[in-house]
Order: C-alpha cells, then sequence, then structure tokens
C-alpha cells in the first residue's frame, strides 16, 4: 500500500476550534470539510453515511455516541428512590466519616448530671443517653462508623474471593468448575449465623477487622455463582475467542475482556452484600460475638439497650431505625444499578 | 514448487458428543505455499473450519481431539508445539480473521484497545504511545477513515464494514505469514463485500502472508483463491487450481456445488441443489460419503462399499480427487466457465 496523507488537512488542534455557531458553520483556515481526500486507497468510493461522517468530523462536530454508562447513569438518576437514598447514604457516610466532628460528645463520654435522659434538645442529647449518661447519638454515630467499615470491607473482600472463584471456574470449567462450584455449594448449606458464632468464639471477636474477614468467608457464595454463570456465557462468546486467537493468554483474557463485562451483575450484587454484611453483623454483635466494647457498633447499641425494656425506649429504637434506614438505601440504590445496569432484568418501565 | 510454509497432514479431529464421536475431519492433507491463497470450500459441518481451528488450538478440549497428523509450520509441528508456544504463533506468525464481526469485537473495550493488544501480546516492550502510533497505521491501512479518531471508539460506533476492517487490522498487526481467513465476508452485506475483498486483498500486499480462505461462497474463492480445496464430511474430495477446479471439477460434489450456483450471465432458469442433506459424521454412510447424494453413483456398489482415494488427474499441476468414477465426469465434460 502506499503512504496516506493525513485524513484532514487542519491540524487537530485547529478543527477542534471549529463550532457550529447559531447554526452557521463558521470555518476556520482552510475548508474544513476533507471529503475528496480518500482515507480508502482501494479505489472504492466512501459510501454516503461515511460522507456524511466525514462532513461532521471536517466541521469539528464530533457526533456525541453515548457510551453503556452514561445510559446507565441516566437510567440510574431516572430511578427516584435510588437517587433520594443515595444521598441519605452519602449523608450518612459523611457522618460516619467525620464521626469525631459531628459526633457532640465522644462516644465513651459521661454525662452524670444526665442520667437516662430521654432524647431532649437539652445539652444536645438528642437520642437521650444510657444507664451511664453516655450521648447516645454519639455512640450511634460512633457506631455507625464500625459498622459500615466492617460492611464495606466485608463487600469488598467477599466480591475479590467470590470473583475469583467464579471466573477460574466459568472459565476454565470441567472439572476445575466442578470442584469450585461444589466447594461453593458446600460453603452455602453451612448454617450462617452457627458457623460465624463457632469462628468469632473460635478465633476471638471484638476486633472489626476480624470480624470482616470471618464474615467475608462466608458471604462470597452467591458471588462466585453469578460470575461463573456470566463466564459460563462469555466465554463462548466470539470476541473471547479471537482474544484467544490473537495471542493473548488466560489471565489476560479474563481480566480484560471478560470481567469488565461483567461488572454489571458484580456491582449490583457487591452493593447488596453490604446491607447484608451491616445486618449480619448487628446481628453478630447483638449475640455478643460480633464488636466488643468499648468500641461501638450498632448491633451492640441495641443489644445494650433492649436490658432496659420499654421505660428507655430510645436505647433500641434509633440504633436500629438507622440499621433499617441504612439497609433500605443500599438496597433501593441496588435496586436502582440493576435496572441501570442490567437494563433486560427491570420490572417497571421509566 | 517452492517449500510450503505450512503443510496440513493426515489430520483427523473427533468431537465426544453426547450421542457419539464426530468425527469432524478424516485424514485431511493439504500444503500452504508462500504467498498464495488457498481456498477452502465446502457446506456447513464440512470440517472447513475445524481443520484450520485444531491446528492453532482453538477447539474446546475436550470435547474436541486431534486423534492424529501433523501440522508443519517452518519447521515445527503445531499439533504438538506445547500450548505457551502456540499462543505466541497465534495472532502473531499465525493470525485469523473471524466471521462476524458484529460479535467478534469486545464492546466493554474501544477498538484501538483490541488492535493494541494484539500488537502487545506480541511485542511486550512497546510503549502504549508506540503501540497506538502502530494502530492507528494499522487502521488507515485498511482503509477506517479518520483513524486518528475512532481509535478509541467503541465497537458500537462501527458499521459492519468498518468492524471487519477493524479485525483485519488486528490480524495484520504483527505481519504474519499465514492468514486465515474464516468465512471473512459472509455476516456482511453484498456492497460491503466487495470492499472487504479489496482491503484483504491490500492486507495480503501489505503482509505478503500466505491465505487460508474458508468460505462456502465460490464467488469469493473465484475472487481470491489460487487453489482450491473441496471438503466434504469432514475429507478432502478434490484440490486443485482455481481454473481447474472451477473448468473441469473431477468430483461429482464440486460439480455439484458449481450447478447449484445462481450466476447473473446465461439464461439459467433454475437453480440446480445437491439432493439430500450432508451426512451425519457419528455415522457416516459407508465407502465415498457422498454416494447417497451423488448423481454419478446411482447405486453403484463401489461407491457403497470402499472409500476412494485421493487420485491425480494431471500430470503438470496439482489436480486430485477423491472419487471412484471421475473419468465419467472428464468424458462428459460439461464445463460450467467461470
Amino acid at each position: 500500500m502506499t503512504e496516506r496523507q493525513p485524513s484532514a488537512e487542519i491540524p487537530p488542534q485547529d478543527r477542534e476550534e471549529v463550532r457550529l455557531d447559531s447554526g452557521i458553520v463558521t470555518p476556520h483556515g482552510s475548508p474544513a470539510v476533507a471529503v475528496p481526500e480518500q482515507p480508502l486507497d482501494t479505489g472504492l468510493e466512501l459510501p454516503a453515511a461515511t460522507e456524511q461522517l466525514a462532513l461532521a468530523y471536517g466541521a469539528g462536530i464530533t457526533p456525541k455516541a453515548r457510551s453503556q454508562w452514561s445510559y446507565a447513569r441516566i437510567r440510574f438518576f431516572r430511578h427516584r428512590l435510588a437517587v433520594i437514598s443515595l444521598f441519605v447514604l452519602l449523608a450518612i457516610g459523611f457522618v460516619a466519616l467525620f464521626a469525631s466532628r459531628v459526633a457532640p460528645y465522644g462516644f465513651d463520654e459521661l454525662d452524670l448530671e444526665n442520667i437516662t435522659a430521654s432524647p431532649t434538645t437539652k445539652d444536645q442529647h438528642y437520642f437521650g443517653t444510657d444507664l451511664l449518661g453516655r450521648d447516645y447519638l454519639s455512640r450511634v454515630i460512633f457506631g455507625l462508623r464500625t459498622s459500615l467499615w466492617v460492611a464495606l470491607f466485608v463487600a469488598l473482600l467477599s466480591t475479590a474471593i467470590g470473583t475469583t472463584i467464579g471466573a477460574i471456574a466459568g472459565y476454565f470449567g470441567g472439572v476445575v468448575d466442578n470442584l469450585l462450584m461444589r466447594f461453593t455449594d458446600l460453603i452455602l448449606t453451612l448454617p450462617t449465623l452457627a458457623v460465624l458464632l463457632t469462628a468469632s468464639a473460635f478465633f476471638g471477636s471484638g476486633d472489626p477487622l476480624r470480624v470482616g474477614v470471618i464474615l467475608a468467608l462466608i458471604f462470597w457464595t452467591p458471588l462466585a455463582r453469578i460470575v461463573r454463570g456470566v463466564f459460563l456465557s462469555l466465554r463462548e462468546k466470539e470476541y473471547v475467542e479471537a482474544a484467544k486467537a490473537s495471542g493473548a493468554s488466560d489471565i489476560r483474557i479474563i481480566a480484560r475482556h471478560m470481567l469488565p463485562n461483567t461488572l454489571g451483575p458484580l456491582i449490583v450484587n457487591a452493593t447488596l452484600l453490604v446491607a447484608g454484611a451491616i445486618l449480619v453483623e448487628a446481628a453478630l454483635s447483638f449475640l455478643g460475638f460480633g464488636i466488643q466494647p468499648p468500641n461501638p457498633a450498632l448491633g451492640k447499641l441495641i443489644a445494650d439497650g433492649q436490658g432496659e425494656g420499654f421505660n428507655l425506649w430510645w436505647l433500641v429504637t434509633f440504633p436500629g431505625l438507622t440499621i433499617v434506614v441504612i439497609a433500605l438505601s443500599i438496597n433501593f440504590i441496588g435496586d436502582g444499578l440493576r435496572d441501570a445496569l442490567d437494563p433486560t432484568q427491570r420490572r417497571v418501565s421509566g | 514448487m517452492a517449500e510450503p510454509i505450512l503443510s496440513i497432514r493426515d489430520l483427523t479431529v473427533e468431537f465426544k458428543t453426547e450421542d457419539g464421536i464426530v468425527r469432524a475431519v478424516t485424514d485431511v492433507s493439504y500444503d500452504l505455499q508462500p504467498g498464495e491463497v488457498l481456498g477452502i470450500v465446502g457446506e456447513s459441518g464440512s470440517g472447513k473450519s475445524v481443520s484450520v481451528m485444531s491446528m492453532l488450538g482453538l477447539i474446546p478440549q475436550p470435547p474436541g481431539r486431534v486423534v492424529k497428523g501433523e501440522a508443519v509450520f517452518k519447521g515445527r509441528d503445531l499439533i504438538q508445539l506445547p500450548a505457551r508456544e502456540l499462543r505466541k504463533i497465534r495472532g502473531g506468525e499465525m493470525a485469523m480473521i473471524f466471521q462476524d464481526p458484529m460479535t467478534s469485537l469486545n464492546p466493554v473495550l474501544t477498538i484501538g484497545d483490541q488492535i493494541g493488544e494484539a500488537v502487545q501480546v506480541h511485542n511486550p516492550g512497546k510503549s502504549d504511545a508506540e503501540t497506538r502510533v502502530r494502530t492507528v497505521q494499522l487502521l488507515e491501512l485498511v482503509g477506517v477513515p479518520f483513524a486518528e479518531r475512532r481509535v478509541d471508539q467503541y465497537p458500537h460506533e462501527f458499521s459492519g464494514g468498518m468492524r471487519q476492517r477493524a479485525m483485519i487490522a488486528m490480524a495484520i498487526a504483527n505481519d504474519p505469514s499465514v492468514l486465515i481467513a474464516d468465512e471473512p465476508t459472509t455476516a456482511l452485506d453484498v456492497t460491503i463485500q466487495a470492499q472487504i475483498v479489496e482491503v484483504l486483498k491490500a492486507a495480503r500486499a501489505e503482509t505478503h502472508a500466505s491465505i487460508i480462505l474458508i468460505t462456502h461462497d465460490l464467488g469469493l474463492i473465484a475472487e481470491l483463491a489460487d487453489r482450491v480445496v473441496v471438503m466434504y464430511a469432514g475429507r478432502v474430495v478434490e484440490l486443485g487450481d482455481v481454473f481447474t477446479i472451477f473448468n473441469s471439477p473431477r468430483h461429482p460434489y464440486t460439480l455439484g456445488l458449481l450447478n447449484s450456483l445462481a450466476r447473473l450471465d446465461g439464461d439459467q432458469e433454475w437453480l440446480h441443489p445437491i439432493p439430500g442433506q450432508p451426512p451425519s459424521l457419528i455415522a457416516p454412510p459407508p465407502g465415498c460419503s457422498f454416494h447417497p447424494r451423488c448423481e454419478l453413483s446411482q447405486g453403484r456398489t463401489l461407491c457403497r462399499t470402499e472409500i476412494p482415494p485421493l487420485r491425480s488427474f494431471s500430470e503438470i499441476e496439482e489436480h486430485v480427487s477423491r472419487c471412484h468414477f471421475a473419468e465419467e465426469l472428464a468424458a462428459a465434460e460439461t464445463p460450467v466457465a467461470t
């Protein structure tokens, strides 16, 4: 083939400046339209559509093609509940992140003048205080921090484990798939709570990191199954075969060609995992096997409060409500993401 | 004749299925000469793709299995080559163009990413900037306009013809010495097909690669191929120069294929399809696998009992056919002019 001139005579930086202004094309320098310069030297004419494209490019208008992600973003923001939930969660996350700034008191600070105060604006005890005079709003805020941290950690770690196992099983198939999936089934059949209680009794609890690891080792199973399923179908795609034919290694094909195509279900399920992890961590802490004092955790706060019965109702209600709000928001966001990233599974048309 | 660049001998490939063992390719042998275009024609399921895919290690194993045979490429038997070595050859010295450009490009990666990947896999030292320059160069080569911009676009922003150009760019990225085109125009509009043929010719001129052209489009064969391999039910039934095959076929199946073509010249009123269906490869008919559909056979015992050997029909060139009664075709000689 002979060497070729660049397709348009104008240097790219100039081309960018040519704009459509109030419907009038303002040419910049030499004629912006570069159609006669045929980029194809096979002697064939450009089809009409290409010519129009050439006109558009020449005039500096890049036809704005929306990516899958921008469509997903549009779909997500149409989902009202999900957007509201996103803001609620962001606010909660912000509060948790800056707990020591936001909270009116420290989590173990005693206010002996206001023991068992019911929710009041006096001395900023909005959620009341407990038997020791500790401000419950501050304890909920700090508990929020621990719980969210554990939940995020669990979601990330279990997503990583589940994705790895699912990807390997789905990509290689056969014996590998069988072994890994039977192992997954095994984990899935374990009675979660019993195992968690045993594990935390055995390895010791209290440390948020340790609780997180134990939870993650149980939580990865649904993700492994989902990723495997997606991989099984992706494996048969022509572009995976094409990547193989161009000499790409297995790891490269998995990481570069298949994983990005799994992102949709992956993100949705990782999100829902966060909610699940918060609830289970709360249950664990409630039973006394999760986060240990003096670290406040939401589940632990409820457990502490329930001993006082209905008299000190605020001790149970506020941490409980917080958990409900977080779990609900995350689930709504997960729903929104599912609608946005996987339009085929849509239930309501927007 | 020069030393062939690729030499396939007695290649036999089987697939294990629930209904039994499918022998997709049986004792296939052919050579690929340097710089030539070798066309492989046959119906769906005749083993044209499998014979090529198996030597590149691209058939799923299991259920697929190369039972015997060799594929010697530059002195090395690809069948025996460890997976790691074979991977270096794939996309490097031997590259492939796939049938359907709509599904052979990954929707989440840009065109540039995918062509660049082919470059980088085989040249790990190449920087991203160098790879990009090469990618744009490749896209220009295959006639993608505004390559500098389109390199950053995603496959869904490309039309079918443009995608196939990108696929060709990907295949020639590493100057392969063998280019395998697996039905490169089947999924495209007729007008686009003509363009892609031109691009293929340009790619060939650029890389000086030998091309294996797998297709069931005899028009494409006539346009591009130097020699033709005709396959039926996993076997080579006829092999020869493209003019010889079109002018004096020595196998009733080849003749049937030519007669079933719709032609624009001549005042042909009806198409003449080959009666019947391709045989099951699990239990192929005894003897010549084409005999149940063959007009020449007409119940002759020999056709039902013995698999015809490949016999030569020319002393000056390579022209072989697998038919007991090929001489009768020569006698009848109803040339289907090209």
